[in-house]
């Protein structure tokens, strides 16, 4: 590669985005307020790659964004029909794996899967439901845990373990009966020292990761996917921390 | 599980632990052992593991509950698995397992009343070429009948320990049906090795380039390559060092093949591996032993501890004073998707068999961070005599993008299962030939297990080979009146098992065929099903994390492709709909034919099969 400090750009459907070498497509197109839809990847951690999301097609090959270096000249689509259909595709396969009611959910509006939903035109699950069965964990004074809602990202394991240095979560099963873990013995939140002020606890897209009592703080109808699609909202690219009352205009 | 006392319990993993120097990269073999001796891994043993190791206990929890062949609640004193592949099923497995299940009263899956005993399946337990096989407590018995379920059921209920069942049970034979240069080797214990120290790593090394020799695991990535970019990789940080990794987690439905090398040639692929450590510069080789394969330890083991008194392992190898190099057999424990060699690498790591993102790639960031080459049992026993006898010599053999032999795993409708070597090349019709298929009578073969192909009679031209058929090995042959639905059903169950779960499309994908194919077996199927079925496949192959998603919608696609009437025989409505009364306008015709009988009649004719 030549000079560092020579400008460096990669085709995003065909506009030039500038970018860092050592960053990834998802990196260098959201730092240029360009939305490629993602749920597993967020900004403060390493790319994790298995939401498939932000499937783009990288120079005639399909790719993860979020796991792939830029580099000069590469051309990248993402918004093309045949990748929206992919991605919307994607989000049914979630929307089936577990049991996600959004009228009766507290993130309602603040939900990044929801949010894609509406932004790819997902009009039904499509698929038949698998409908599994898991228990809700209230066992914490502060935090719910509904794993209904748990899209496997993984983002609250390693938040726990690199930035709160806890261990609260892991993965465990396989396959479809892969699932959210809580480190105790008796597997309860309760029994951990799992607190709201963790970055564990701000970090889940999905309505897992609840803090008690905040659920209604701002109405339905106020927040952040009711007021802009998410594709209009490139930055911040993940952290949602529940909106707050005075941010809303 | 009654464990005599506490202290004992204790004792008992201390000692497994120690064993294992506490290190929690080898969390694989210390949760094997555990389980070998105190029969499942409750709360309590996770939980003393995670404590003596340092690790979050949701961490080992985590782990057991990624394998099959950990079970983290009791499934009985005797544990029965019946293989679940379609030649196991087409040699009567199923019946058998239920006529199993009906004998001690049990239904598939749960644990007896009394503690006593469980029966399910598992994936290919890797003896297609002798089933109906089981597991009993990860003991493989083979040719399964009526009569040795009766048998076993009485062992059973009688309590008799596995040790003094009728050695017979546990037989398994080679079935080697046809030997080229690797089944009939004769090298003489360390002559590669001698070999390859006196011409030194670099001529090694060019003459593995030199030979062609590419992978035989299924990808064929050139083993030079491979170990050139090992050889030329460097290590970081203190732990810096270079690995050689043999891949025997054989997985692949219909493959057998380095059961058979490992019985019959272990020492080859043992030399094989220390050749390739001298090209790397490797001070260590892990040999990944399939779960399924725990009966061949002992046998591998002993071959490592004969070779270290014949100086061809340990220190200063045939009194070479820089070359050290050890080998150490890694257990699996049920998890196709370990043979990925990334997932692999994890799993030698005491984790979760989740494939990497890549790049970086095992060859440079593989075992612990550390240059990695990971190769086929059947790529290192190649390797092995490539290094004796030169890549000139290699090169005569097979074709000239194929060099050498395939061992080929026969399975299924023909009168000799086993295993056949051949030179790269040879077409499918003179294997059926050899093994004694009927070739007027043979449907379809399935080439390189589910992830494979499957080729119907038009292409029995086709030959073995890169250019070709690429191959891992196994051949599962379907006569006529076999229904290739069926097979499909089969390995779509197969791969919604197996799938890791890691990436979406693959985690909810292969179970979403799974059920779509369910419910075409299950008569309820329409056009529209047969059409998901093509769409998944579609969203799988482009966006999966690894070729396990990728290749997991091959069995449909394949037999819909050239066998769409054994699932259109099976749909409740064909997606054509007719807008007027197809029977009442065929009136006219039954008129000029003087007919009215069931069989002139058109709802009789496309009336669905129960």
């Amino acid at each position: 590669m030549s000079g560092a400090a020579e400008k460096q750009a990669f085709l995003l459907d065909g506009i030039e985005v500038n970018f860092q070498p050592g960053q990834t497509i998802i990196q260098a197109a959201l730092a240029a307020g360009k939305y490629i839809p993602h749920l597993c990847y967020h900004p403060e951690f390493k790319p994790h790659g298995s939401c498939k999301l932000c499937i783009v097609n990288i120079d005639g090959h399909f790719g993860s964004a979020c796991t792939t270096q830029a580099t000069a000249g590469l051309p990248v689509q993402s918004e093309t029909p045949e990748i929206r259909d992919k991605r919307r595709t994607l989000v049914q396969m979630l929307l089936v794996e577990g049991n996600h009611f959004c009228p009766s959910c507290e993130k309602s509006g603040d939900c990044l899967l929801q949010a894609l939903g509406y932004d790819l035109g997902v009009m039904s699950p499509h698929f038949p439901q698998i409908f599994p069965v898991r228990p809700v964990d209230a066992s914490h004074p502060d935090i719910l845990l509904d794993f209904n809602r748990c899209i496997l990202c993984e983002l609250c394991v390693r938040a726990s373990a690199e930035v709160d240095g806890k261990n609260v979560f892991a993965i465990s099963g396989r396959g479809i009966t892969k699932h959210l873990i809580v480190n105790s013995e008796s597997g309860l939140l309760g029994d951990t020292n799992f607190s709201p002020a963790d970055k564990a606890a701000k970090v889940c897209p999905v309505g897992v990761i609840l803090v008690k009592r905040h659920g209604f703080a701002v109405p339905i109808g106020q927040r952040r996917f009711d007021l802009k699609p998410i594709s209009e909202q490139p930055k911040p690219a993940v952290a949602i921390p529940e909106s707050k009352p005075e941010s809303a205009p | 599980m009654s464990v005599s006392t506490s202290q004992n319990y204790s004792e008992i993993i201390d000692a497994v632990l120690a064993r294992h120097r506490n290190d929690p990269t080898r969390l694989m073999q210390i949760l094997r052992e555990t389980q070998e001796t105190l029969g499942w891994l409750s709360l309590e043993t996770l939980m003393g593991i995670a404590r003596r190791l340092h690790q979050p206990l949701a961490r080992i929890q985590g782990v057991a509950g990624f394998y099959s062949f950990f079970h983290t609640q009791p499934l009985g004193r005797y544990r029965v698995l019946w293989s679940d592949n379609i030649t196991d099923r087409m040699l009567g497995g199923g019946a058998l397992m239920e006529e199993m299940c009906r004998r001690l009263w049990l239904e598939p899956g749960r644990v007896s009343e009394d503690g006593l005993v469980s029966v399910a399946t598992t994936s290919c337990t890797g003896m297609c070429d002798q089933g109906p096989a089981m597991l009993v407590n990860y003991r493989p018995i083979t040719r399964m009948s009526t009569q040795r379920v009766a048998e076993i059921v009485d062992l059973i209920r009688g309590e008799v320990p596995l040790e003094q069942w009728p050695a017979e049970f546990f037989r398994i034979d080679d079935n080697i049906r046809r030997r080229d240069i690797l089944l009939g080797n004769r090298l003489a214990h360390g002559e590669a090795i001698g070999a390859t120290l006196a011409r030194g790593p670099q001529a090694t090394l060019d003459e593995i380039k030199h030979s062609s020799l590419r992978g035989r695991g299924g990808a064929g990535f050139p083993t030079g390559l491979k170990w050139e970019t090992c050889r030329n990789a460097t290590g970081t940080g203190d732990a810096s060092a270079h690995y050689v990794v043999c891949n025997a987690d054989e997985g692949e439905p219909g493959t057998f093949k380095d059961r058979v090398l490992l019985t019959t040639q272990a020492d080859l692929v043992f030399e094989g591996m220390t050749c390739a450590a001298h090209v790397v510069g490797a001070k260590r080789g892990m040999l990944y032993l399939r779960g399924e394969y725990r009966h061949l330890l002992d046998h591998l083991n002993d071959i490592l501890a004969r070779r270290r008194i014949e100086r061809l392992l340990g220190d200063n190898i045939l009194g070479h004073a820089d070359f050290s190099f050890d080998i150490e057999i890694h257990l699996g424990a049920g998890a196709y998707v370990c043979g990925e060699e990334s997932a692999l690498i994890e799993s030698l790591e005491g984790k979760r068999g989740i494939p990497r993102n890549r790049p970086p790639f095992p060859v440079t960031h593989g075992y612990l961070g550390q240059p990695t080459t990971v190769n086929n049992v059947e790529t290192l026993a190649a390797a092995g005599l490539i290094c004796a006898y030169g890549g000139d010599w290699f090169r005569t053999i097979g074709t000239e993008k194929s060099t050498g032999t395939k061992l080929i795993s026969v399975s299924g409708d023909c009168t000799m299962p086993g295993i056949y070597e051949y030179p790269f090349g040879t077409d499918v019709a003179e294997i059926l030939a050899d093994c004694g298929a009927n070739p007027e009578n043979t449907q379809a073969v399935q080439i390189s297990g589910p992830s494979g192909i499957c080729i119907a009679s038009d292409e029995f031209r086709r030959r073995i080979g890169f250019e070709d058929l690429s191959t891992a090995g196994a051949f599962m042959v379907f006569d006529n009146h076999r229904d290739m639905f069926e097979v499909a059903h089969n390995f779509a169950h197969f791969f919604a098992h197996e799938s890791c779960g890691f990436c979406t499309p693959c985690r909810v994908g292969t179970t979403l065929l799974k059920n779509c194919m369910d419910k075409i077996e299950a008569g309820h199927g329409s056009e529209y099903d047969i059409n998901e079925i093509f769409r998944i496949n579609h969203l799988l192959q482009t966006t999966s994390h690894c070729g396990l998603g990728h290749s997991a919608c091959n069995p449909m696609f394949d037999t819909l492709q050239k066998f769409r009437p054994a699932y259109e025989q099976r749909l409740h409505s064909l997606a054509f709909e007719p807008a007027f009364d197809l029977d009442a306008a065929l009136s006219q015709a039954r008129q000029m034919t003087g007919r009215d009988d069931r069989a002139a009649h058109l709802e009789d004719s496309v009336e669905v099969k129960p």
